[in-house]
Protein backbone atom coordinates (compact mmCIF):
# COMPACT_ATOMS: atom_id res chain seq x y z
CA UNK A 1 0.00 0.00 0.00
CA UNK A 2 1.21 3.50 -0.76
CA UNK A 3 2.28 5.70 2.13
CA UNK A 4 1.73 9.47 2.00
CA UNK A 5 3.16 11.85 4.56
CA UNK A 6 0.89 14.38 6.28
CA UNK A 7 2.92 17.41 7.45
CA UNK A 8 1.13 17.20 10.80
CA UNK A 9 0.77 13.44 11.44
CA UNK A 10 3.64 11.94 9.48
CA UNK A 11 3.56 8.88 7.20
CA UNK A 12 0.10 7.30 6.94
CA UNK A 13 -1.55 4.78 4.58
CA UNK A 14 -3.14 5.98 1.36
CA UNK A 15 -6.83 5.35 2.25
CA UNK A 16 -6.56 8.07 4.93
CA UNK A 17 -6.02 10.69 2.21
CA UNK A 18 -8.32 12.39 -0.24
CA UNK A 19 -7.23 14.19 -3.41
CA UNK A 20 -8.12 17.87 -3.18
CA UNK A 21 -7.19 19.21 -6.63
CA UNK A 22 -4.34 20.89 -8.45
CA UNK A 23 -2.31 23.46 -6.52
CA UNK A 24 -2.58 27.00 -7.84
CA UNK A 25 -6.14 26.80 -9.18
CA UNK A 26 -7.15 30.15 -7.75
CA UNK A 27 -10.74 31.32 -7.68
CA UNK A 28 -11.27 34.22 -10.12
CA UNK A 29 -13.12 37.41 -9.16
CA UNK A 30 -16.92 36.95 -8.89
CA UNK A 31 -17.55 39.18 -11.94
CA UNK A 32 -15.33 37.08 -14.21
CA UNK A 33 -16.52 35.68 -17.56
CA UNK A 34 -18.35 32.34 -17.71
CA UNK A 35 -15.29 30.98 -19.54
CA UNK A 36 -12.92 31.97 -16.72
CA UNK A 37 -15.32 30.52 -14.16
CA UNK A 38 -15.60 27.24 -16.12
CA UNK A 39 -11.80 27.04 -16.32
CA UNK A 40 -11.58 27.44 -12.55
CA UNK A 41 -14.42 25.04 -11.78
CA UNK A 42 -13.91 22.23 -14.27
CA UNK A 43 -10.85 22.50 -16.53
CA UNK A 44 -7.63 20.88 -15.36
CA UNK A 45 -4.00 20.58 -16.41
CA UNK A 46 -4.04 16.88 -15.44
CA UNK A 47 -0.23 16.62 -15.71
CA UNK A 48 1.54 13.43 -16.70
CA UNK A 49 4.62 13.23 -14.46
CA UNK A 50 5.47 15.96 -11.96
CA UNK A 51 2.40 17.36 -10.18
CA UNK A 52 1.79 19.86 -7.35
CA UNK A 53 -1.43 18.98 -5.60
CA UNK A 54 -3.63 19.68 -2.61
CA UNK A 55 -4.50 16.72 -0.41
CA UNK A 56 -6.71 16.23 2.61
CA UNK A 57 -5.61 14.03 5.49
CA UNK A 58 -9.02 12.81 6.62
CA UNK A 59 -8.27 11.84 10.26
CA UNK A 60 -6.76 15.24 11.20
CA UNK A 61 -8.86 17.19 8.71
CA UNK A 62 -5.94 19.28 7.45
CA UNK A 63 -5.38 20.31 3.84
CA UNK A 64 -1.77 20.37 2.68
CA UNK A 65 0.28 20.47 -0.51
CA UNK A 66 2.25 17.58 -1.93
CA UNK A 67 4.60 17.02 -4.83
CA UNK A 68 3.86 13.77 -6.63
CA UNK A 69 4.77 12.02 -9.87
CA UNK A 70 1.61 10.76 -11.57
CA UNK A 71 3.47 8.09 -13.56
CA UNK A 72 5.86 6.59 -11.00
CA UNK A 73 3.51 7.49 -8.09
CA UNK A 74 6.44 8.66 -5.94
CA UNK A 75 5.34 11.34 -3.49
CA UNK A 76 7.46 13.76 -1.46
CA UNK A 77 6.43 14.50 2.13
CA UNK A 78 3.48 16.88 2.31
CA UNK A 79 3.99 20.54 3.21
CA UNK A 80 1.71 22.87 5.14
CA UNK A 81 -0.20 25.21 2.82
CA UNK A 82 1.53 28.29 4.27
CA UNK A 83 5.05 26.88 3.80
CA UNK A 84 7.30 28.24 1.04
CA UNK A 85 7.69 27.45 -1.73
CA UNK B 1 -7.36 -14.90 -50.89
CA UNK B 2 -10.36 -15.53 -48.64
CA UNK B 3 -11.68 -12.35 -47.06
CA UNK B 4 -15.24 -13.05 -46.01
CA UNK B 5 -15.77 -14.97 -42.78
CA UNK B 6 -18.50 -17.61 -42.99
CA UNK B 7 -19.09 -21.28 -42.24
CA UNK B 8 -18.40 -21.99 -45.89
CA UNK B 9 -15.10 -20.11 -45.98
CA UNK B 10 -14.05 -21.80 -42.73
CA UNK B 11 -14.70 -25.17 -44.31
CA UNK B 12 -12.90 -24.21 -47.50
CA UNK B 13 -9.84 -22.86 -45.67
CA UNK B 14 -9.89 -25.79 -43.28
CA UNK B 15 -9.57 -28.15 -46.22
CA UNK B 16 -6.86 -25.97 -47.79
CA UNK B 17 -4.69 -25.92 -44.64
CA UNK B 18 -5.71 -22.36 -43.59
CA UNK B 19 -3.23 -20.95 -46.11
CA UNK B 20 -5.55 -18.71 -48.10
CA UNK B 21 -6.81 -16.20 -45.51
CA UNK B 22 -6.27 -12.56 -46.45
CA UNK B 23 -4.68 -10.41 -43.74
CA UNK B 24 -7.34 -8.77 -41.56
CA UNK B 25 -5.62 -5.45 -42.27
CA UNK B 26 -2.34 -4.35 -43.83
CA UNK B 27 0.38 -2.21 -42.26
CA UNK B 28 0.90 0.38 -45.01
CA UNK B 29 3.56 3.08 -45.13
CA UNK B 30 2.10 6.36 -43.84
CA UNK B 31 1.20 8.81 -46.62
CA UNK B 32 2.22 12.47 -46.22
CA UNK B 33 -1.44 13.51 -46.41
CA UNK B 34 -4.92 12.11 -45.74
CA UNK B 35 -8.34 13.75 -45.84
CA UNK B 36 -8.76 12.85 -42.20
CA UNK B 37 -6.57 11.50 -39.44
CA UNK B 38 -7.78 9.85 -36.25
CA UNK B 39 -5.40 9.81 -33.28
CA UNK B 40 -5.87 6.69 -31.14
CA UNK B 41 -6.49 3.12 -32.26
CA UNK B 42 -8.89 2.13 -29.51
CA UNK B 43 -12.50 1.23 -30.16
CA UNK B 44 -13.67 4.83 -30.56
CA UNK B 45 -10.92 5.79 -33.02
CA UNK B 46 -11.33 2.67 -35.13
CA UNK B 47 -15.12 2.92 -35.16
CA UNK B 48 -14.85 6.56 -36.23
CA UNK B 49 -12.66 5.60 -39.18
CA UNK B 50 -15.07 2.83 -40.17
CA UNK B 51 -18.15 5.08 -40.11
CA UNK B 52 -16.31 7.88 -41.97
CA UNK B 53 -15.71 5.40 -44.77
CA UNK B 54 -18.99 3.52 -44.55
CA UNK B 55 -21.54 6.25 -43.87
CA UNK B 56 -19.84 9.29 -45.38
CA UNK B 57 -17.75 7.80 -48.21
CA UNK B 58 -14.58 9.37 -46.78
CA UNK B 59 -12.03 6.60 -47.26
CA UNK B 60 -8.78 8.61 -47.37
CA UNK B 61 -8.39 8.19 -43.62
CA UNK B 62 -5.60 7.06 -41.29
CA UNK B 63 -5.86 5.82 -37.73
CA UNK B 64 -2.61 6.60 -35.91
CA UNK B 65 -1.92 4.47 -32.83
CA UNK B 66 1.16 4.74 -30.64
CA UNK B 67 1.05 1.10 -29.51
CA UNK B 68 -1.11 -1.72 -30.80
CA UNK B 69 -4.82 -1.75 -31.61
CA UNK B 70 -6.93 -1.93 -28.48
CA UNK B 71 -3.82 -1.75 -26.26
CA UNK B 72 -5.41 1.11 -24.32
CA UNK B 73 -8.62 0.77 -22.35
CA UNK B 74 -10.49 -1.05 -25.09
CA UNK B 75 -8.38 -4.17 -24.55
CA UNK B 76 -8.34 -3.75 -20.78
CA UNK B 77 -12.00 -3.33 -19.99
CA UNK B 78 -14.46 -5.75 -18.43
CA UNK B 79 -16.68 -5.73 -21.55
CA UNK B 80 -20.03 -4.85 -20.00
CA UNK B 81 -22.48 -3.24 -22.42
CA UNK B 82 -25.71 -1.63 -21.20
CA UNK B 83 -27.79 1.53 -21.42
CA UNK B 84 -29.16 1.87 -17.88
CA UNK B 85 -28.66 5.59 -17.50
CA UNK B 86 -30.91 8.27 -16.05
CA UNK B 87 -31.02 11.36 -18.25
CA UNK B 88 -32.76 11.29 -21.66
CA UNK B 89 -29.59 12.55 -23.37
CA UNK B 90 -27.59 9.65 -21.97
CA UNK B 91 -30.16 6.98 -22.73
CA UNK B 92 -30.35 8.18 -26.34
CA UNK B 93 -26.58 7.97 -26.63
CA UNK B 94 -26.03 4.62 -24.92
CA UNK B 95 -29.10 3.01 -26.43
CA UNK B 96 -27.91 4.06 -29.89
CA UNK B 97 -24.69 2.21 -29.08
CA UNK B 98 -26.46 -0.88 -27.75
CA UNK B 99 -28.70 -1.06 -30.82
CA UNK B 100 -25.64 -0.82 -33.07
CA UNK B 101 -23.94 -3.53 -31.01
CA UNK B 102 -26.96 -5.77 -31.56
CA UNK B 103 -26.30 -5.76 -35.32
CA UNK B 104 -22.52 -5.36 -35.26
CA UNK B 105 -21.28 -8.93 -35.84
CA UNK B 106 -23.27 -9.01 -39.07
CA UNK B 107 -22.40 -5.47 -40.10
CA UNK B 108 -18.65 -6.04 -39.64
CA UNK B 109 -18.67 -9.71 -40.67
CA UNK B 110 -16.77 -10.30 -37.44
CA UNK B 111 -18.09 -12.16 -34.41
CA UNK B 112 -17.97 -9.70 -31.52
CA UNK B 113 -19.49 -12.37 -29.26
CA UNK B 114 -22.27 -10.14 -27.97
CA UNK B 115 -24.04 -11.96 -25.16
CA UNK B 116 -27.17 -10.15 -23.92
CA UNK B 117 -27.35 -12.08 -20.69
CA UNK B 118 -28.94 -9.28 -18.70
CA UNK B 119 -27.56 -7.18 -15.89
CA UNK B 120 -28.77 -6.68 -12.35
CA UNK B 121 -27.75 -3.57 -10.40
CA UNK B 122 -28.46 -4.60 -6.83
CA UNK B 123 -30.17 -2.60 -4.10
CA UNK B 124 -29.29 -3.55 -0.53
CA UNK B 125 -31.33 -1.04 1.49
CA UNK B 126 -34.86 0.42 1.31
CA UNK B 127 -33.32 3.75 0.24
CA UNK B 128 -31.42 2.05 -2.57
CA UNK B 129 -34.66 0.31 -3.61
CA UNK B 130 -36.32 3.71 -3.96
CA UNK B 131 -33.44 4.94 -6.09
CA UNK B 132 -33.70 1.77 -8.18
CA UNK B 133 -37.42 2.41 -8.76
CA UNK B 134 -36.58 5.95 -9.84
CA UNK B 135 -33.96 4.77 -12.33
CA UNK B 136 -36.27 2.08 -13.75
CA UNK B 137 -38.99 4.69 -14.15
CA UNK B 138 -36.63 7.07 -15.95
CA UNK B 139 -35.30 4.35 -18.22
CA UNK B 140 -38.80 3.25 -19.23
CA UNK B 141 -39.90 6.83 -19.90
CA UNK B 142 -36.74 7.30 -21.98
CA UNK B 143 -37.74 4.30 -24.05
CA UNK B 144 -35.27 1.61 -23.07
CA UNK B 145 -36.01 -1.69 -21.36
CA UNK B 146 -35.81 -1.81 -17.59
CA UNK B 147 -37.50 -3.81 -14.89
CA UNK B 148 -37.65 -3.33 -11.12
CA UNK B 149 -36.60 -6.57 -9.47
CA UNK B 150 -37.68 -7.71 -6.02
CA UNK B 151 -35.97 -10.31 -3.81
CA UNK B 152 -37.61 -13.27 -5.58
CA UNK B 153 -36.38 -12.05 -8.97
CA UNK B 154 -32.84 -11.72 -7.63
CA UNK B 155 -33.06 -15.30 -6.31
CA UNK B 156 -34.08 -16.43 -9.77
CA UNK B 157 -31.19 -14.80 -11.65
CA UNK B 158 -28.52 -15.10 -8.91
CA UNK B 159 -29.13 -18.41 -7.14
CA UNK B 160 -25.58 -18.44 -5.74
CA UNK B 161 -25.96 -15.04 -4.04
CA UNK B 162 -25.55 -14.83 -0.26
CA UNK B 163 -29.20 -14.66 0.92
CA UNK B 164 -28.22 -15.70 4.46
CA UNK B 165 -29.80 -13.90 7.45
CA UNK B 166 -26.44 -12.36 8.37
CA UNK B 167 -25.52 -11.25 4.85
CA UNK B 168 -23.80 -7.90 4.87
CA UNK B 169 -25.38 -6.99 1.51
CA UNK B 170 -28.97 -8.31 1.60
CA UNK B 171 -30.51 -8.32 -1.88
CA UNK B 172 -33.80 -6.43 -1.73
CA UNK B 173 -34.00 -6.17 -5.50
CA UNK B 174 -32.56 -3.90 -8.09
CA UNK B 175 -32.57 -2.58 -11.64
CA UNK B 176 -32.70 -5.25 -14.31
CA UNK B 177 -31.87 -4.56 -17.94
CA UNK B 178 -32.33 -7.69 -20.02
CA UNK B 179 -30.59 -6.33 -23.12
CA UNK B 180 -27.38 -5.62 -21.19
CA UNK B 181 -24.56 -8.10 -21.39
CA UNK B 182 -21.01 -8.49 -22.55
CA UNK B 183 -19.10 -8.46 -25.84
CA UNK B 184 -15.57 -9.50 -26.68
CA UNK B 185 -13.40 -6.37 -26.37
CA UNK B 186 -10.58 -7.29 -28.77
CA UNK B 187 -13.09 -8.43 -31.35
CA UNK B 188 -14.75 -5.01 -31.33
CA UNK B 189 -11.41 -3.30 -32.01
CA UNK B 190 -10.27 -5.88 -34.56
CA UNK B 191 -13.67 -6.07 -36.26
CA UNK B 192 -13.80 -2.30 -36.81
CA UNK B 193 -10.14 -2.24 -37.90
CA UNK B 194 -10.65 -5.00 -40.45
CA UNK B 195 -13.87 -3.51 -41.81
CA UNK B 196 -12.33 -0.02 -42.01
CA UNK B 197 -9.18 -1.33 -43.72
CA UNK B 198 -11.30 -3.09 -46.33
CA UNK B 199 -12.88 0.27 -47.16
CA UNK B 200 -9.41 1.80 -47.66
CA UNK B 201 -8.56 3.18 -44.22
CA UNK B 202 -4.86 3.05 -43.28
CA UNK B 203 -4.13 1.59 -39.85
CA UNK B 204 -0.77 2.89 -38.61
CA UNK B 205 0.41 1.15 -35.45
CA UNK B 206 3.54 1.87 -33.40
CA UNK B 207 3.29 5.49 -34.52
CA UNK B 208 2.95 8.01 -31.71
CA UNK B 209 1.49 11.45 -32.34
CA UNK B 210 3.76 13.96 -30.63
CA UNK B 211 2.29 17.26 -31.80
CA UNK B 212 -0.21 18.94 -34.10
CA UNK B 213 0.41 20.93 -37.26
CA UNK B 214 -1.26 24.27 -36.57
CA UNK B 215 -1.45 26.85 -39.38
CA UNK B 216 -3.55 30.02 -39.43
CA UNK B 217 -5.22 28.98 -36.18
CA UNK B 218 -6.42 25.66 -37.60
CA UNK B 219 -5.32 22.09 -37.05
CA UNK B 220 -3.75 20.92 -40.32
CA UNK B 221 -2.44 17.52 -39.32
CA UNK B 222 -0.25 15.72 -36.84
CA UNK B 223 3.43 15.25 -36.15
CA UNK B 224 4.33 11.61 -35.55
CA UNK B 225 7.38 9.59 -34.69
CA UNK B 226 7.70 8.80 -38.40
CA UNK B 227 7.14 12.31 -39.73
CA UNK B 228 4.38 14.84 -40.28
CA UNK B 229 1.02 13.78 -41.68
CA UNK B 230 -1.21 16.50 -43.08
CA UNK B 231 -5.00 16.27 -42.89
CA UNK B 232 -8.03 18.50 -43.40
CA UNK B 233 -9.49 17.34 -40.12
CA UNK B 234 -8.11 15.49 -37.14
CA UNK B 235 -10.10 13.42 -34.61
CA UNK B 236 -8.76 12.78 -31.13
CA UNK B 237 -9.77 9.57 -29.32
CA UNK B 238 -6.99 8.91 -26.82
CA UNK B 239 -9.02 8.47 -23.60
CA UNK B 240 -6.77 8.94 -20.53
CA UNK B 241 -4.14 10.80 -22.57
CA UNK B 242 -6.50 13.49 -23.87
CA UNK B 243 -5.10 16.21 -21.57
CA UNK B 244 -1.54 15.78 -22.95
CA UNK B 245 -2.79 16.05 -26.53
CA UNK B 246 -4.97 19.04 -25.63
CA UNK B 247 -1.93 20.78 -24.12
CA UNK B 248 -0.12 20.35 -27.47
CA UNK B 249 -3.11 21.95 -29.17
CA UNK B 250 -3.13 24.85 -26.71
CA UNK B 251 -6.17 24.19 -24.51
CA UNK B 252 -7.20 22.33 -21.37
CA UNK B 253 -10.00 19.83 -20.82
CA UNK B 254 -12.25 19.09 -17.84
CA UNK B 255 -10.56 15.70 -17.57
CA UNK B 256 -8.64 14.00 -14.77
CA UNK B 257 -6.89 10.70 -15.46
CA UNK B 258 -7.29 7.87 -12.98
CA UNK B 259 -6.39 4.19 -12.91
CA UNK B 260 -9.30 1.77 -13.10
CA UNK B 261 -8.50 -1.82 -12.20
CA UNK B 262 -9.97 -5.19 -12.97
CA UNK B 263 -8.99 -8.80 -12.36
CA UNK B 264 -9.91 -12.30 -13.48
CA UNK B 265 -10.04 -15.58 -11.65
CA UNK B 266 -9.04 -19.00 -12.88
CA UNK B 267 -11.66 -20.46 -15.24
CA UNK B 268 -14.44 -22.55 -13.68
CA UNK B 269 -17.62 -24.24 -14.91
CA UNK B 270 -20.57 -21.93 -15.72
CA UNK B 271 -21.97 -20.54 -12.47
CA UNK B 272 -22.90 -16.90 -13.12
CA UNK B 273 -24.95 -16.22 -16.25
CA UNK B 274 -25.77 -12.52 -15.81
CA UNK B 275 -23.76 -9.40 -15.15
CA UNK B 276 -24.05 -8.33 -11.53
CA UNK B 277 -23.25 -4.89 -10.15
CA UNK B 278 -23.47 -3.80 -6.56
CA UNK B 279 -22.90 -0.07 -6.24
CA UNK B 280 -23.09 -0.53 -2.47
CA UNK B 281 -20.34 -3.11 -2.29
CA UNK B 282 -18.35 -1.34 -5.02
CA UNK B 283 -18.06 -4.54 -7.05
CA UNK B 284 -19.28 -5.93 -10.35
CA UNK B 285 -18.68 -9.30 -11.97
CA UNK B 286 -19.52 -11.50 -14.91
CA UNK B 287 -18.26 -14.85 -16.11
CA UNK B 288 -16.32 -14.92 -19.37
CA UNK B 289 -16.89 -17.48 -22.09
CA UNK B 290 -13.67 -19.15 -20.94
CA UNK B 291 -15.14 -19.49 -17.44
CA UNK B 292 -13.08 -16.82 -15.68
CA UNK B 293 -14.80 -14.53 -13.24
CA UNK B 294 -14.18 -11.00 -14.55
CA UNK B 295 -14.28 -8.61 -11.61
CA UNK B 296 -14.08 -4.85 -11.36
CA UNK B 297 -15.11 -1.93 -9.21
CA UNK B 298 -14.54 1.77 -8.71
CA UNK B 299 -11.64 4.04 -9.54
CA UNK B 300 -8.42 4.37 -7.60
CA UNK B 301 -9.02 7.80 -6.09
CA UNK B 302 -5.51 9.04 -6.92
CA UNK B 303 -4.89 10.78 -10.27
CA UNK B 304 -2.56 8.48 -12.16
CA UNK B 305 -0.92 7.66 -15.46
CA UNK B 306 0.80 4.56 -14.03
CA UNK B 307 -1.09 1.72 -15.64
CA UNK B 308 -1.17 -0.35 -12.46
CA UNK B 309 -3.66 0.17 -9.65
CA UNK B 310 -3.35 0.13 -5.88
CA UNK B 311 -4.25 -2.47 -3.30
CA UNK B 312 -6.93 -0.68 -1.21
CA UNK B 313 -9.43 -0.55 -4.07
CA UNK B 314 -8.71 -4.15 -5.05
CA UNK B 315 -9.34 -5.14 -1.44
CA UNK B 316 -12.71 -3.34 -1.40
CA UNK B 317 -13.74 -4.93 -4.68
CA UNK B 318 -12.76 -8.46 -3.68
CA UNK B 319 -14.17 -8.29 -0.17
CA UNK B 320 -17.49 -7.18 -1.68
CA UNK B 321 -17.35 -10.05 -4.14
CA UNK B 322 -16.72 -12.83 -1.62
CA UNK B 323 -19.29 -11.39 0.76
CA UNK B 324 -21.97 -11.48 -1.95
CA UNK B 325 -20.81 -14.81 -3.41
CA UNK B 326 -19.27 -16.91 -0.63
CA UNK B 327 -18.57 -19.73 -3.10
CA UNK B 328 -16.05 -17.46 -4.84
CA UNK B 329 -13.77 -17.52 -1.78
CA UNK B 330 -12.18 -20.64 -3.24
CA UNK B 331 -11.28 -18.96 -6.51
CA UNK B 332 -7.67 -18.14 -7.33
CA UNK B 333 -7.01 -14.83 -9.04
CA UNK B 334 -5.05 -15.13 -12.26
CA UNK B 335 -4.41 -11.56 -13.37
CA UNK B 336 -4.94 -8.00 -12.22
CA UNK B 337 -4.37 -4.90 -14.33
CA UNK B 338 -5.43 -1.28 -14.80
CA UNK B 339 -6.16 1.20 -17.55
CA UNK B 340 -5.95 4.99 -17.45
CA UNK B 341 -9.42 6.43 -17.81
CA UNK B 342 -10.53 9.98 -18.58
CA UNK B 343 -12.87 11.14 -15.83
CA UNK B 344 -15.07 14.21 -16.34
CA UNK B 345 -16.90 16.10 -13.54
CA UNK B 346 -20.38 15.10 -14.75
CA UNK B 347 -19.41 11.54 -15.74
CA UNK B 348 -20.56 12.11 -19.31
CA UNK B 349 -18.44 12.05 -22.47
CA UNK B 350 -17.15 15.00 -24.49
CA UNK B 351 -17.99 15.04 -28.20
CA UNK B 352 -17.50 18.06 -30.42
CA UNK B 353 -15.07 20.37 -32.17
CA UNK B 354 -12.26 21.43 -29.87
CA UNK B 355 -11.18 25.03 -29.18
CA UNK B 356 -8.65 24.45 -32.00
CA UNK B 357 -10.71 24.46 -35.23
CA UNK B 358 -10.21 21.33 -37.30
CA UNK B 359 -9.53 19.17 -34.25
CA UNK B 360 -12.48 17.10 -33.00
CA UNK B 361 -12.87 15.48 -29.59
CA UNK B 362 -14.12 12.09 -28.47
CA UNK B 363 -13.14 11.59 -24.83
CA UNK B 364 -14.36 11.64 -21.27
CA UNK B 365 -15.91 8.16 -21.35
CA UNK B 366 -14.18 7.44 -18.08
CA UNK B 367 -14.95 4.01 -16.72
CA UNK B 368 -17.76 3.28 -19.16
CA UNK B 369 -16.85 3.84 -22.79
CA UNK B 370 -16.66 0.31 -24.13
CA UNK B 371 -20.44 0.07 -24.28
CA UNK B 372 -20.57 3.27 -26.30
CA UNK B 373 -17.95 2.52 -28.96
CA UNK B 374 -20.37 2.20 -31.93
CA UNK B 375 -22.13 5.45 -31.00
CA UNK B 376 -18.86 7.29 -30.31
CA UNK B 377 -17.71 6.26 -33.78
CA UNK B 378 -20.91 7.26 -35.57
CA UNK B 379 -21.06 10.62 -33.78
CA UNK B 380 -17.40 11.63 -34.21
CA UNK B 381 -17.57 10.58 -37.87
CA UNK B 382 -20.70 12.70 -38.30
CA UNK B 383 -18.99 15.69 -36.66
CA UNK B 384 -15.88 15.37 -38.79
CA UNK B 385 -17.68 14.72 -42.06
CA UNK B 386 -20.34 17.42 -41.75
CA UNK B 387 -18.76 19.88 -39.35
CA UNK B 388 -22.08 19.76 -37.47
CA UNK B 389 -23.28 18.02 -34.35
CA UNK B 390 -25.58 15.03 -34.65
CA UNK B 391 -28.71 15.62 -32.50
CA UNK B 392 -27.49 12.94 -30.11
CA UNK B 393 -23.99 14.41 -29.65
CA UNK B 394 -25.09 18.06 -29.29
CA UNK B 395 -25.70 17.92 -25.50
CA UNK B 396 -22.23 16.44 -24.98
CA UNK B 397 -20.30 19.37 -26.45
CA UNK B 398 -17.48 20.90 -24.43
CA UNK B 399 -19.57 24.08 -24.13
CA UNK B 400 -21.73 22.48 -21.44
CA UNK B 401 -19.04 23.23 -18.86
CA UNK B 402 -19.39 26.94 -19.59
CA UNK B 403 -23.18 27.07 -20.01
CA UNK B 404 -23.69 24.88 -16.96
CA UNK B 405 -25.89 22.32 -18.76
CA UNK B 406 -24.09 19.36 -17.24
CA UNK B 407 -25.43 15.83 -17.66
CA UNK B 408 -24.57 14.47 -14.26
CA UNK B 409 -24.91 10.71 -14.45
CA UNK B 410 -23.01 10.17 -11.20
CA UNK B 411 -25.93 11.92 -9.51
CA UNK B 412 -28.58 10.65 -11.96
CA UNK B 413 -28.06 6.93 -12.12
CA UNK B 414 -25.52 6.63 -9.31
CA UNK B 415 -23.05 5.14 -11.76
CA UNK B 416 -19.69 5.79 -10.24
CA UNK B 417 -17.53 7.10 -13.02
C1 LIG C 1 -10.35 -1.97 -16.01
C2 LIG C 1 -11.36 -1.30 -16.89
C3 LIG C 1 -12.65 -1.80 -16.97
C4 LIG C 1 -13.61 -1.20 -17.78
N1 LIG C 1 -14.84 -1.77 -17.89
C5 LIG C 1 -15.75 -1.27 -18.75
C6 LIG C 1 -16.99 -1.94 -18.95
O1 LIG C 1 -17.26 -3.00 -18.38
N2 LIG C 1 -17.88 -1.39 -19.81
C7 LIG C 1 -17.62 -0.23 -20.47
O2 LIG C 1 -18.47 0.24 -21.21
N3 LIG C 1 -16.43 0.42 -20.32
C8 LIG C 1 -15.49 -0.08 -19.48
N4 LIG C 1 -14.27 0.56 -19.32
C9 LIG C 1 -14.02 1.82 -20.02
C10 LIG C 1 -13.62 1.58 -21.47
O3 LIG C 1 -12.60 0.62 -21.53
C11 LIG C 1 -13.13 2.87 -22.13
O4 LIG C 1 -14.01 3.93 -21.87
C12 LIG C 1 -13.03 2.71 -23.65
O5 LIG C 1 -12.33 1.54 -23.99
C13 LIG C 1 -12.38 3.91 -24.26
O6 LIG C 1 -12.09 3.63 -25.61
P1 LIG C 1 -11.20 4.64 -26.43
O7 LIG C 1 -11.12 4.12 -27.80
O8 LIG C 1 -11.72 6.02 -26.22
O9 LIG C 1 -9.80 4.61 -25.66
P2 LIG C 1 -8.58 3.51 -25.66
O10 LIG C 1 -9.07 2.14 -25.93
O11 LIG C 1 -7.83 3.77 -24.42
O12 LIG C 1 -7.78 3.97 -26.93
C14 LIG C 1 -6.99 5.13 -26.95
C15 LIG C 1 -5.77 4.80 -27.77
O13 LIG C 1 -5.04 5.99 -28.00
C16 LIG C 1 -3.68 5.64 -28.03
N5 LIG C 1 -2.88 6.85 -27.84
C17 LIG C 1 -2.76 7.59 -26.72
N6 LIG C 1 -1.93 8.62 -26.94
C18 LIG C 1 -1.54 8.55 -28.24
C19 LIG C 1 -0.68 9.33 -29.05
N7 LIG C 1 -0.06 10.40 -28.57
N8 LIG C 1 -0.50 8.95 -30.33
C20 LIG C 1 -1.12 7.85 -30.85
N9 LIG C 1 -1.95 7.08 -30.11
C21 LIG C 1 -2.15 7.42 -28.82
C22 LIG C 1 -3.53 4.63 -26.93
O14 LIG C 1 -2.38 3.82 -27.11
C23 LIG C 1 -4.82 3.83 -27.05
O15 LIG C 1 -4.70 2.67 -27.82
C24 LIG C 1 -13.28 -0.03 -18.51
C25 LIG C 1 -11.99 0.49 -18.43
C26 LIG C 1 -11.02 -0.13 -17.65
C27 LIG C 1 -9.65 0.43 -17.60
ZN1 LIG D 1 -2.80 14.58 9.33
Amino acid sequence: MQIFSCPFCGPRPEPEFHFGGELGNHRPAPDCSPEAWAQYLHFRTNPRGAAEEIWLHIPCGELFKMHRDTVTMTALPGRALGDQP
Amino acid sequence: MTRHYSALSLLKEGLAGQKGWAKAWESPEPKPRYDMVIVGGGGHGLATAYYLAKQHGITDVAVVEKGWLGGGNTGRNTTVVRSNYFFPESVRLYDMALKLYEGLSRELNYNIMLSQRGMISLAHTPAEMEMAARVVNAMQINGTDAELFGPEDVKRVLPIYNFGPKARYPALGGVWQGRSGTARHDAVAWGYARAAARLGVHILQQCEVTDFLIEGGRCRGVVTASGAIRADKVGLAVAGHSSQMAAKAGFRLPVTSYALQACVSEPVKPILDTVVLSPGAGTYASQSDKGEMVVGGGLDRIPSYGQRGNLPVLETVLSGLVEMFPAFRQLNLMRQWAGIVDVVPDSSPILGESPLPGLFLNCGWGTGGFKSIPAGGVLLAHLMATGQHHDISRPFDLDRFTTGRLIDEAAGSGIAH
